[in-house]
């Protein structure tokens, strides 16, 4: 029992961060219909950013603002210099050029950054949580309440906000929406930076576990695209579900089964679901109209 | 323009310079190397190429080898072993080295042998594999000490504690796997029994499942962790958390500062293999290896302004090994020098001290390559006896 206790927690744990980092592609895709492939870059960047200037003696709680800061400027520029001008393209070429941006991005983190593993402290300790025979650490709990703080403000923005509701008429139909007066072009832009954001904030609370470097977004970026899929891309809370799941798939697996085969399993279960589910779990179904 | 001038002019002036000094620096002696500077392993390539720098200009500073100055040829093949192979090919038949220096990683050596097998080139690898140098291969010498070395290591760690039944938990990663696979060789030779094991992804970030399975298997005594990079960290805190007590032994992957910083107080007591560079300023004045490795650590600090990476310590001991048989050759020839290489015997280098033959192109033994620390109050303390 306490093993199932401590694997169902691990489960938490990880799925916890997957959430968190599926939540930043939603925006993104519900604005513009773009998968960002840069999106993990975001969360490098951070906590990277947290790290460096905490390191140069900076507040934490500050340091955590100016990171958002800069992110949030660096999801603009992504939008402003490289997706803007090539409007127009087909989606596969614009996410073609997120991956570029991923990159690029990389790259420039390798050269202002180093190449080392950097950590966090948790602002509530490193002292396990025990209950029942198991443990936690107070950090995965902070995550989860990112995560579900997220989507409580993604989803008032997106039903009780006149700018959240012109993010979904310019995700339906962007000539329709220029022609009843949203300046689509500034909510494409608004939708980066928030992306961003949320990147960012997801970045400095899984640091502390999941330890950070200059490449750390491109497998979490996969993991957090896989959770978004599970979930429904384009949901918020589907994004959390599927993290969730995925996480707990993942520990039962390495628990119950055998470590070797976590991520085959896992994998293997997502395709399932969706060619059962096409849309993912929480995914409205898209219906084309000629 | 004005600038150019001045280069052309400066360039001018230095060549005169060296035509001045006479017949003996007319020519040089060209040595190549294959380094993964930037990539995935820029960790291994970078301090590598700096220190070939360092050394190569010192070297030269001193008047050269036999007379005659060196000349680096550095290729940065970003640990890819297709460009490593071009790049091997390029230093053969359009640079016309004499020996060469590298690569840092195993695939990129095992892409690059064919060549100089071919060419009869002498090549010393900065990789870690065993299968570099088993078989021996005639022009094909390796510095860095083994994973089957690190394994007997801290098995013969684990028996002076009377502790012979472990678990592993290793990293999916090569270095993980390639090491995985040589404790489990050693093990049935040294009488230890490996219980179970499980493994994670290189970029997982919570091992609690793999490590629980572990606490509840029955008879294990040790656990030991073969991995690199974050993954060892994020298992040694996962392992404190859990409130497992057995004794964690970690790899000599995992030899820097930084391990000790990610993973904190959960690294207390935890022991693992490493080389003398780490330890430079902590080993007895008795040790033979002493002098050398605090001298390239003051060095590579000075120059540099980085702390040293052991990694930088495989390319010091292969070019001054290099450097070493050239002397004895009296001679750059090729061939002549790839015979004085393998005749080095008592060189006391960063990774150990080597003495090479026929069928052990490597020269290290397993207790002048490896020291058994434990990591005390957050620094390195030598296992007495070890």
């Amino acid at each position: 029992m306490a093993e199932l206790l401590q694997f169902i927690f691990s489960g938490l744990t990880v799925g916890a961060v997957y959430a968190l980092v599926g939540l930043g592609f939603t925006l993104i895709y519900n604005a513009s219909d773009i998968i960002n492939f840069a999106q993990g870059e975001f969360v490098m960047l951070g906590g990277m950013i947290t790290v460096f200037l905490v390191a140069a003696g900076v507040p934490l709680p500050l340091a955590a603002l100016i990171a958002v800061g800069l992110t949030t400027a660096v999801g603009l520029a992504l939008h402003r210099l490289a997706i803007e001008p090539a409007r127009g393209s087909s989606p596969v070429t614009l996410i073609m050029i997120t991956i570029g941006a991923s990159i690029f991005l990389r790259g420039i983190a390798q050269i202002i950054f180093d190449r080392r593993f950097h950590s966090l402290p948790s602002l509530f300790g490193s002292e396990p949580i025990h209950f029942g025979g198991a443990t936690m650490l107070p950090q995965s709990l902070v995550v989860l309440a990112v995560a579900a703080i997220i989507v409580v403000l993604l989803w008032l923005f997106m039903e009780r906000t006149l700018l959240g509701k012109a993010v979904t008429a310019t995700a339906a139909n962007r000539l329709a929406a220029r022609l009843i007066g949203i300046n689509t072009r500034r909510i494409v832009d608004f939708s980066f930076a928030i992306s961003a954001a949320i990147g960012a904030v997801a970045g400095i609370v899984v640091t502390p576990i999941t330890l950070t470097s200059y490449d750390v977004g491109t497998l979490l970026a996969l993991k957090g695209f896989a959770a978004a899929m599970l979930g429904g891309i384009g949901s918020a809370p589907g994004a959390v579900v599927g993290g969730v799941l995925l996480g707990l798939i993942e520990a039962l697996t390495a628990g119950y089964i055998s470590s070797n085969y976590k991520d085959a399993v896992s994998f293997l279960i997502i395709l399932i679901v969706l060619v059962a589910m096409p849309q993912g779990l929480f995914g409205r179904a898209r219906i084309e109209r000629v | 323009m004005r600038a150019l001038q001045h280069i052309a002019m400066a360039a001018g002036v230095g060549l005169a310079a060296l035509v001045g000094m006479g017949h003996q620096a007319s020519a040089q002696i060209k040595i190549g190397a294959v380094l993964s500077v930037t990539g995935p392993a820029s960790f291994l390539g970078d301090p590598e190429k700096k220190t070939l720098q360092i050394y190569v200009d010192e070297i030269n500073a001193k008047g050269g080898v036999n007379g005659q100055k060196l000349e680096l040829v550095v290729y940065d093949d970003a640990a890819n072993s297709n460009s490593a192979r071009t790049f091997a090919t390029r230093l053969v038949e359009q640079d016309k080295v004499v020996a060469v220096i590298g690569p840092s990683t195993t695939g990129s050596t095992m892409a690059m042998i064919p060549v100089f097998e071919d060419a009869h080139i002498p090549l010393i690898s900065l990789a870690g594999a065993v299968q570099i140098i088993e078989p021996v291969r005639k022009w094909v010498f390796k510095t860095p000490a083994t994973d089957t070395m690190a394994c007997e290591k801290i098995f013969a760690d684990l028996k002076s504690r009377k502790l012979t039944q472990v678990a592993l938990i290793s990293g999916t990663d090569a270095f993980g796997k390639s090491m995985s696979v040589e404790c489990h060789k050693v093990a049935s030779k040294v009488g230890v029994r490996i219980m179970t094991e499980e493994t994670y992804g290189p970029r997982d970030s919570d091992m609690t499942p793999q490590l629980t399975k572990i606490r509840d298997t029955p008879g294990v005594q040790a656990v030991i962790n073969p991995g690199f990079g974050q993954g060892p960290a994020i298992v040694t805190r996962n392992y404190r958390q859990l409130g497992i007590k057995l004794p964690l032994y970690q790899s000599h992957g995992v030899c820097s500062k930084q391990y000790i910083k990610l993973a904190g107080e959960a690294a207390e007591g935890v022991r693992l293999p490493c080389s003398s560079l780490v330890i430079a300023d902590k080993l007895p004045a008795s040790d033979p290896q002493k002098p050398v490795v605090v001298d390239y650590a003051r060095t590579f600090q000075q120059k540099t302004g980085q702390a040293v990476a052991t990694f930088g310590g495989h390319a010091y001991d292969a070019l001054m090994i290099l450097v070493d048989a050239m002397k004895r050759a009296k001679s750059s020839d090729p061939a002549k020098v790839r015979d004085e290489i393998e005749k080095t015997k008592g060189f006391i280098g960063a990774d150990g001290v080597v003495n090479m033959s026929p069928s052990d192109h490597l020269g290290l033994s397993v207790s002048s390559a490896f020291h058994m620390l434990e990591i005390k109050h957050g620094d390195w303390t030598l296992v007495p006896g070890t």
